[in-house]
């Protein structure tokens, strides 16, 4: 549903991606790793078409160009890395918000916004100011807007949601309890794009992995292919060790002495 | 603060409750003053039975005045929310970030470069455009300084607005030294015109513009609840961010600089009347404002009430009385901030 073919962006002549090409289908999760600067985000960008790329980016068969921008709103989401959110909307306002691109009425909307903090086990907060909440509420609520953008099918469909870097604030359990919610979801409907540090995170959650190198792609495939030692390596300059543990595969710090 | 779930159910209520309020201050407001008139005598007048004085001070005088400081605290109110919804920051009142002095500037050149003194509503409406291109261009100055994709800098946005004042003020300052004596007396007439010189044709204009600006920034009232998520967040939910902020800048210049050329730079309304509502039933745009519009409303009818009696026969300019409230405000707002940790 969603293809990249030799897309490239650049920036005062340099390229910042260049040759990038993936595809993701409904259900699936890519993880897209690299080090910092390697253009993970810029890919984000240039799908969204935040910036002028060159290349082609086809969503549901269509060049994603010809898309408005609501139209994209109804099949694509994105949880941002930062959100700069400082006025004093209650919970339940926030996760409403995701419902804007739609038409649906208020009291689907509602209903949604319901279900999707219920997802994410805040329908407790939902009366509570956004401005008092922790770091890791403040991650759940936005994901739960999110979520709600693209919550049925019925108002976009395919659908696609991105999150960058999700867990990037939260402790190891919510970092779990997060991440699940996220494969529940994209059940085998919905497909994630998830910019990751975390390559546990990537290794236990995500189908399919994206590596970036300076802009360029350094590994594509499954994560069981993919997700090596030496490619880590490669890519972070990291001396890691992976170790497979019931189909799962982890990734170890290895101390040099 | 009201639950939000309470806010809807009870949004005509609120709504009525403001207007009333509103409805009898200016009511007090035509009661009250160096000549007071018993309510009695009002509802004559109300009537058509009125005797000659009634009538002479409240359609004349109090009236106007009443109308003129509910419609420019409406204005200011609204302009005030929707510049802090944009600016994603509840400081930006656009007196603070110089839009005001701009609107000064720019209606000082209009008054000093053409003699309309002869022409009524035509030099007043040239007076406003002046106030409005003012306007637009510091928004746009101090918008494009302050405002990065990862949110607004409240110290580049406030020493922006010092700088913009600065700038306005000295050009307004060029243009008195360069005008003639009996171009200085309009300028200067201008300056100390506040509320008290109100009159119907300003009255009319005022209510034009209230409508105009009200309609276009509630129309956009859905527009400014997602931006205040931030701009890409914005766009990602389907807005178009960037004839959001064009709409919005142009209805505020235009508010702000009706209100300038009409009674003056009226200090910190845009700042309180945004900030307590906001306290009381949440951020969301569609309520914010037009309940803003009514609080803004109803503090300028009763700061120009006691600017009228608190040293009566004397009249303080209703200017210090809202800025005498509105500093406090400010400042608790900074304090606030600080202890957050937010400094940027």
């Amino acid at each position: 549903m969603l293809m990249l073919d030799a897309v490239r962006y650049e920036k005062n002549g340099a390229a910042i991606i260049d040759d990038i090409a993936f595809s993701v289908k409904p259900g699936e999760i890519l993880g897209i790793i690299g080090p910092n600067g390697a253009g993970k985000t810029s890919v984000v960008r240039a799908l969204l078409g935040d910036v002028k790329a060159s290349g082609s980016i086809q969503f549901a068969g269509r060049s994603i160009a010809e898309f408005s921008a609501v139209e994209l709103a109804r099949h694509i989401a994105v949880l941002p890395q930062f959100s700069a959110l400082n006025f004093p909307y209650s919970v339940a306002e926030v996760v409403l918000l995701g419902r804007t691109p739609h038409s649906s009425g208020r009291r689907i909307d509602t209903d949604i916004a319901h279900a999707a903090m219920a997802a994410l086990d805040i329908s407790y907060l939902s009366g509570r100011r956004y401005t008092d909440l922790s770091g890791g509420e403040k991650q759940r609520t936005q994901l739960a807007r999110v979520m709600a953008q693209v919550w049925r099918s019925a108002d976009g469909d395919p659908r696609l949601l991105i999150l960058d870097e999700p867990t990037s604030s939260l402790d190891l359990g919510h970092k779990q309890q997060l991440m699940q919610i996220v494969r529940q979801f994209a059940g085998d409907k919905v497909a994630v794009l998830l910019i990751e540090h975390d390559l546990n995170v990537v290794a236990n959650y995500a189908d399919t992995l994206l590596a970036l190198q300076c802009g360029r792609v350094m590994a594509y495939g499954s994560v069981q292919e993919h997700l090596t030692a030496a490619m880590v390596s490669d890519l972070l300059g990291a001396q890691v060790s992976v170790v497979q543990k019931n189909g799962v595969k982890t990734v170890l710090n290895t101390v040099i002495a | 603060m009201l639950h939000p779930n309470t806010v809807r159910r009870y949004w005509p209520l609120l709504l009525t409750g403001c207007l009333l309020l509103l409805a009898s201050l200016v009511v007090v407001a035509l009661c009250v003053g160096a000549v007071s008139i018993p309510f009695g005598h009002l509802l004559l007048w109300l009537q058509g039975q009125g005797d000659m004085q009634t009538t002479l001070i409240v359609e004349s005088l109090r009236l106007p005045r009443a109308l003129l400081a509910a419609l420019v605290g409406a204005l200011l109110a609204v302009c005030g929310a929707a510049s802090q919804g944009l600016f994603r920051n509840p400081l930006a009142d656009p007196s603070l970030i110089g839009v005001s002095a701009g609107a000064a500037a720019g209606a000082s050149a209009v008054i000093v470069l053409l003699d309309f003194s002869q022409w009524g509503w035509l030099g007043l409406s040239l007076v406003s455009l002046g106030a409005f291109v003012g306007a637009v261009l510091v928004v746009l100055c101090v918008y494009r300084l302050a405002t990065r994709s990862t949110g607004t800098s409240v110290a580049t946005m406030l020493l922006a607005g010092v700088a913009f004042s600065y700038l306005a003020g000295s050009l307004a300052n060029a243009l008195e030294f360069m005008a003639d004596n009996h171009k200085l007396r309009q300028i200067s007439l201008w300056q100390m015109g506040g509320l008290e010189s109100a009159d119907a044709v300003q009255v009319v204009i005022a209510s034009v513009a209230l409508i105009v600006v009200f309609a276009g920034l509630f129309w956009q009232s859905s527009a400014l609840n997602a931006l205040l998520l931030g701009e890409s967040e914005a766009r990602h939910l389907g807005i178009d961010v960037a004839a959001v902020k064009r709409r919005v800048i142009v209805a505020i210049a235009a508010g702000v600089g009706i209100c300038v050329a009409l009674a003056g730079v009226i200090s910190f309304v845009g700042l309180v009347v945004p900030h307590i509502v906001r306290i009381v039933i949440g951020p969301n745009h569609r309520y914010l404002l037009p309940i803003s519009a009514c609080v803004g409303a109803a503090l300028l009818v009763l700061a120009d009430i006691l600017a009228r009696i608190l040293i009566a026969p004397t009249e303080l300019p209703v200017g210090l009385l809202t800025s005498v409230l509105g500093a406090p405000v400010f400042i608790l707002l900074l304090r606030n901030r600080y202890r957050q940790g937010a400094a940027h």
